[in-house]
């Protein structure tokens, strides 16, 4: 700033102040349009029929009670569209020999999960629909089915007999091989000769994305364009796919995410339910919509994480880690998603975290089985990832008898190390772990509780109080395109944006990433306002729509502000530089006299200017404009990233443990971040409240669970335990601040940050309210029951009985027919 | 979530609900607040061709003070039993579980007739109101009768309301003075206890003169933990003493097993949740 600006002129910085969501009036009171609101003349719906069981073999399906039954239009079999359906594809395949069963849309001849879909069939009412499906007549021959993974990974039982092996891919990073560290088996041998080895199973249990708003899609054929509305986090990747997966061109596709009521990464997703409807469009030549159930969405909708994770640990005996083996099986389920074994893979550079090992090798092998395929979660391979380590760095502090934090410490990357290239060779730009870990620590009273955790411990208290550590980083703004390329990876990662200057100075900005929940509309505004000295309420948002946003790489991988910000910023400074001509003719003046600040195109030296505003009516009405100069302000600009960003942060959390129960009660937990420069404060305290329950939620409460024949028990939200306000408590958060060096904006991410950081936070902390009575692990989720066992030195887990409560079934009294078409295997 | 297509009737009187329900006999199933009814249609695990709604009888509806006992319209919703202070008064118990009953919503749709006639061994009424002796009053073609509510619970989802009957009324023997606690045990707050326990106790000075114990989702119906009872007969209300009694809490129970917890934690959380309920109604400190 200048001595000759005056600060009470200048229009107040829109970056960093709380606005409220824009977007939210119309989101909250459910007056917009959600795909399911969407209603087009003449349009029928579309019901699924759904294998029950796991693996089998259809031998026949009669559709003809389907079809005669009232006001229905369609009924198809995969047998019928066999070869017009497409196929749903994986984005990433890890090697040439990836193992990659087809994933039609639709089964032909063979289930290989309870809840593929075997039939659809189309009515006029979404009523009529359901109860012609339940009269599609389906034989199976039951398959064994492989569900254990450590089973399936030894092909006891094949979930694609053709294929061979339940064995799709094995991916390695070996530190030593790529030249950014030592051996880890030397490493290893080392420590066990001198030093300290710990070794360490973990799991990662299945989780669902439960997304407030389920999948819905409607495919309006009428036009000359397919418009495919979706409740999806990649309109654009969709489209791509689409294309050209069934050969439509994609010149004939318009998809549209509007707005989208939660991903979670759990619409990071090509679906069978999108591409049936499309194709049932295209056969009834008439709009159609398919909306799931809860049901539905909780069985058929990829589900997350499902790792077992082996982890060898050297160190020396003052506690400095020397190397790091990570050996993962990772389940994919019964496909191979659209990011598919990326997930594990994207683990690969996070075991490291923000810690200097001397060597690292990480190895992951992805396993088919016969259950819902496996696909992206928040966080995505980071949430393993830090999981692991930072459960195992307690270990390691505890086999030492130091505190935690302290062991941690010594093996930090230091603030004066920056930029650093890590054992796994990702360079980090920026950080600050002691700084972030001071304030949490001073927020938390860490002292203090540790003093009432040693006299409850003296006392023999039946409630038990336990500190849990997590300082996390992880890797946002995916991606490069260049290292998404070295991976294989079957797209770029840059972003797009456009400005456009309307007549009126109003502004359109048009971006291609796909908000779903996160508040694009404001934040992208309070950017915006700030780059051209507009005001907020002046600036619109347009996204989710491939004719407007015409290219896009949606959002995910909390890249949307890293990645996307960063091509609204150069489009913006385009915007400007466009207006500098025509400004400078306006005022007379050389262009070059030209410069621009707080909105205002201004004769240097000078009071003379005008606004960016009135530059754009002048551009519109183009009645005098410079020779040569387009009657336009308009600016596009495509930002691929240099690198990822790395946020970090320093997670305390104490837990109070009832010994006589098992049961878990959160008692304080205090989250300090460094997410870089923060565009809106109360958008992002939002961010990590919703990521912290999530993750809290891993760690406490939610689980997939099957039972013995794999048929989805935790099949509603009776059985899937997901959290309410009322089973959490106030959380305490406040930031440091390490500005990104590689954007303008100098953010780094803020998405997946609460998930990623908070579950190892909470197991550590009931694992450390329960250490002094023997226990050393205890199974996610941890359960009441395994809390009490792991007590009861009964050892950290075991499978979750694969059996619901009856609240909800065949047993409630209310005898009835039971509904295939949702997959309940009777 | 659709259900399957039903044709509904909402008769004003209970005896029109009874002819109802003997014209469509097997083919009917009588709504109430709807709260488990509806999701079992709506994920088609029935599909009766008639839902018959109670909502419109009014005189199923409200708390009367009758004597010794109060009389509990089947059609009372659990919000207004729960706010009611002749049953904070008399029926200390019924006040406790229903505060922990569900969420807001349910409280405020769901009736306590139809929850108990639903009979879920995990809801959280059975068990208070097994403990505090209640009788259940149906109504059916020939008159009402009276069944105490040892003998009203079956089985799972059954009871002994026979298919031409409607349960009307409950009467449940006033407790005035009695202590009263609900320990519910969940993972998150919205879900059925793994276990609860219901506990009553009189006091007679430092003494227990009288307790009761119910339990929830201990077996295929709501128990009562007889053994518990009779141990803490004449006993100080100390913490040796009361889980000395609560060792028994579990005797002759069968839990389920299921993804909440096995039976064998079952049966541990049903001696040690008695303990701390009889010490909370007893007025002590739990721990």
């Amino acid at each position: 700033m200048t001595t000759t600006d005056d600060p009470s002129l200048a229009p107040a910085k829109e970056v960093g102040r709380d606005r409220r969501r824009k977007e939210d009036e119309r989101l909250i009171t459910g007056r917009t349009r959600w795909t399911d609101n969407i209603v087009l003349p003449g349009m029928l719906h579309m019901a699924m029929v759904r294998s029950p069981f796991a693996h089998a073999t259809i031998t026949s399906i009669d559709t003809a009670a389907a079809k005669a039954a009232p006001n229905v239009v369609d009924v198809f079999t995969g047998r019928e569209v066999a070869d017009v359906q497409g196929v749903i594809a994986n984005a990433w395949p890890l090697s040439e020999e990836q193992k990659t069963p087809d994933h039609l849309p639709m089964a032909v001849e063979r289930v290989a999960f309870a809840g593929e879909i075997v039939a659809v069939v189309v009515a006029r009412s979404a009523a009529e629909a359901r109860d012609a499906a339940e009269l599609v007549d389906v034989e199976y021959d039951e398959l064994p089915p492989a569900l254990d993974l450590k089973e399936a990974a030894a092909d006891q039982v094949l979930a694609h007999p053709d294929l061979g092996t339940n064995i799709s891919s094995v991916w390695t990073l070996d530190s030593a091989e790529g030249g950014t560290g030592g051996n880890v088996d030397e490493a290893i041998e080392t420590a066990r000769a001198d030093g300290i080895v710990i070794e360490r199973e973990y799991r990662q249990q299945r989780l669902i994305p439960a997304f407030m708003e389920p999948r819905s899609t409607v495919v309006d054929p009428t036009g000359e364009q397919y418009v495919v509305w979706s409740s999806t986090q990649i309109p654009h990747i969709a489209r791509f796919l689409l294309a050209a997966t069934t050969g439509t061109p994609e010149s004939k596709i318009r998809y549209i995410a509007p707005d989208v009521g939660g991903g979670f990464g759990g619409k990071l997703q090509t679906t069978p339910e999108e591409w049936l409807t499309f194709l049932a469009a295209k056969r009834t030549r008439k709009p159609v919509k398919y909306t799931e159930t809860r049901s539905e969405s909780l069985m058929s909708g990829h589900h997350g994480r499902d790792q077992w994770q082996r982890l060898t640990l050297a160190a020396t005996k003052e506690g400095r880690v020397t190397g790091l083996k990570v050996d993962l099986l990772a389940d994919l389920g019964a496909y191979v998603g659209v990011v598919g074994g990326g997930v594990p893979v994207l683990g690969a550079w996070m075991f490291n975290a923000i810690y200097k090992f001397d060597s690292y090798r990480f190895t992951t092998t992805q396993v088919l089985t016969n259950k819902t395929w496996v696909d992206a979660y928040r966080g995505a391979g980071r949430p393993e990832a830090t999981y692991a380590i930072e459960r195992i760095m307690n270990e390691l502090a505890a086999e030492l008898g130091e505190d935690p934090l302290e062991v941690r410490a010594r093996n930090w990357i230091q603030p004066e190390e920056f930029p650093f290239t890590t054992v796994a060779g990702m360079t980090y730009d920026s950080g600050n772990y002691p700084a972030a870990t001071e304030r949490a620590k001073e927020m938390f009273g860490y002292d203090e509780l540790r003093a009432e955790q040693q006299r409850r411990r003296e006392s023999g208290d039946p409630v038990q109080l336990g500190i849990g550590i997590s300082t996390f980083t992880e890797m946002c703004g995916l991606a490069p395109s260049r290292v998404l390329g070295q991976l294989n990876y079957g797209a770029g990662g840059w972003e797009h944006a456009e400005i456009r200057m309307l007549p009126t100075g109003k502004v359109e900005v048009i971006t291609g990433t796909s908000p779903h929940g996160q508040g694009h509309e404001t934040a992208w505004s309070q950017i915006v306002a700030d780059r051209l000295g507009v005001p907020f309420e002046d600036i619109e948002v347009l996204h989710g729509d491939t004719q407007t946003s015409v290219r896009g790489l949606d959002t995910y991988g909390s890249r949307s502000l890293v990645v996307g910000g960063e091509a609204l910023v150069q489009a913006a400074d385009k915007v400007v530089e466009r207006a500098k001509p025509i400004a400078a003719h306006m005022l007379e003046a050389a262009p070059d006299d030209i410069e621009f600040s707080g909105g205002r195109l201004q004769v240097r030296g000078t009071d003379k200017g005008v606004t960016i505003q009135e530059v754009a009516t002048a551009a519109w009405a183009a009645h005098d404009l410079p020779e040569g100069v387009e009657p336009n302000l308009d600016a596009t600009a495509t930002y691929d990233p240099v690198n990822f960003s790395f946020p970090h942060g320093t997670h305390l959390c104490a837990m109070e443990v009832d010994t006589e129960t098992g049961q878990v009660t959160m008692r304080k937990y205090v989250a300090v971040d460094d997410i870089g420069n923060i565009v809106n404060p109360l958008i992002v305290e939002g961010q990590v409240h919703g990521g912290l329950v999530q993750g809290i939620a891993q760690a406490l409460w939610e689980e997939a669970v099957h039972d013995d024949s794999g048929t989805l028990v935790s099949g509603s939200f009776v059985d899937y335990l997901l959290p309410t306000a009322a089973d959490t408590i106030s959380f305490e958060t406040d930031h440091t601040t390490s500005p990104a060096t590689s954007n303008t904006l100098g953010t780094k991410g803020v998405g997946e940050a609460g998930t990623i950081a908070s579950t190892p936070a909470v197991v550590n902390a009931v694992v450390d309210a329960v250490r002094h009575l023997g226990v050393t692990d205890i199974q996610m989720p941890c359960t009441p029951e395994r809390v009490w066992r792991a007590i009861n030195s009964s050892g950290p887990g075991g499978e979750t009985p694969g059996a619901a409560a009856p609240h909800f079934d065949e047993s409630t009294g209310m005898s009835g027919t039971v509904d295939r078409t949702t997959g309940g295997a009777e | 979530m659709i259900p399957a297509a039903f044709e509904y009737v909402a008769p004003a009187s209970v005896e029109e609900a009874l002819a109802a329900l003997a014209e469509h006999g097997d083919e009917a199933k009588i709504i109430a607040g709807g709260q488990s009814l509806l999701p079992v249609l709506r994920m088609r695990l029935n599909a009766p061709e008639w839902v018959i709604d109670l909502g419109r009888i009014e005189s199923l509806r409200g708390v009367r003070d009758a004597g010794d006992h109060l009389a509990v319209g089947a059609m009372t919703t659990h919000h207004d039993v729960g706010k009611d202070a002749l049953v904070h008064e008399h029926a200390l118990l019924v006040s406790k579980a229903i505060s922990h009953l569900a969420d807001a919503q349910v409280r405020h749709r769901g009736t306590f007739g139809g929850a108990l006639a639903h009979a879920d061994p995990a809801g959280d009424l059975g068990a208070p109101v097994l403990a505090l002796d209640a009788t259940m009053v149906v109504q059916g073609p020939g008159g009402t009768r009276e069944v105490a509510a040892a003998d009203f619970f079956v089985d799972l989802f059954e009871t002994a309301i026979s298919d031409d009957e409607i349960l009307v009324e409950v009467r449940v023997p006033k407790h005035t003075g009695w202590g009263a606690s609900y320990e519910k045990f969940v993972r998150i707050a919205h879900q059925w206890p793994i276990v609860a326990v219901a506990a009553a106790v009189r006091m007679d000075g430092d003494r227990i003169a009288e307790a009761r114990v119910g339990l929830t989702n201990m077996g295929s119906t709501p128990l009562r933990a007889t053994a518990v009872e009779e141990a803490l007969v004449g006993q100080p209300a100390t913490t040796d003493a009361v889980r000395q009694a609560a060792t028994h809490a579990a005797d002759g129970a069968n839990p389920p097993t299921d993804l909440n917890g096995s039976a064998e934690y079952r049966n541990h959380l049903a001696t040690v949740l008695t303990a701390r309920a009889v010490l909370a109604a007893a007025g002590r400190d739990a721990t």
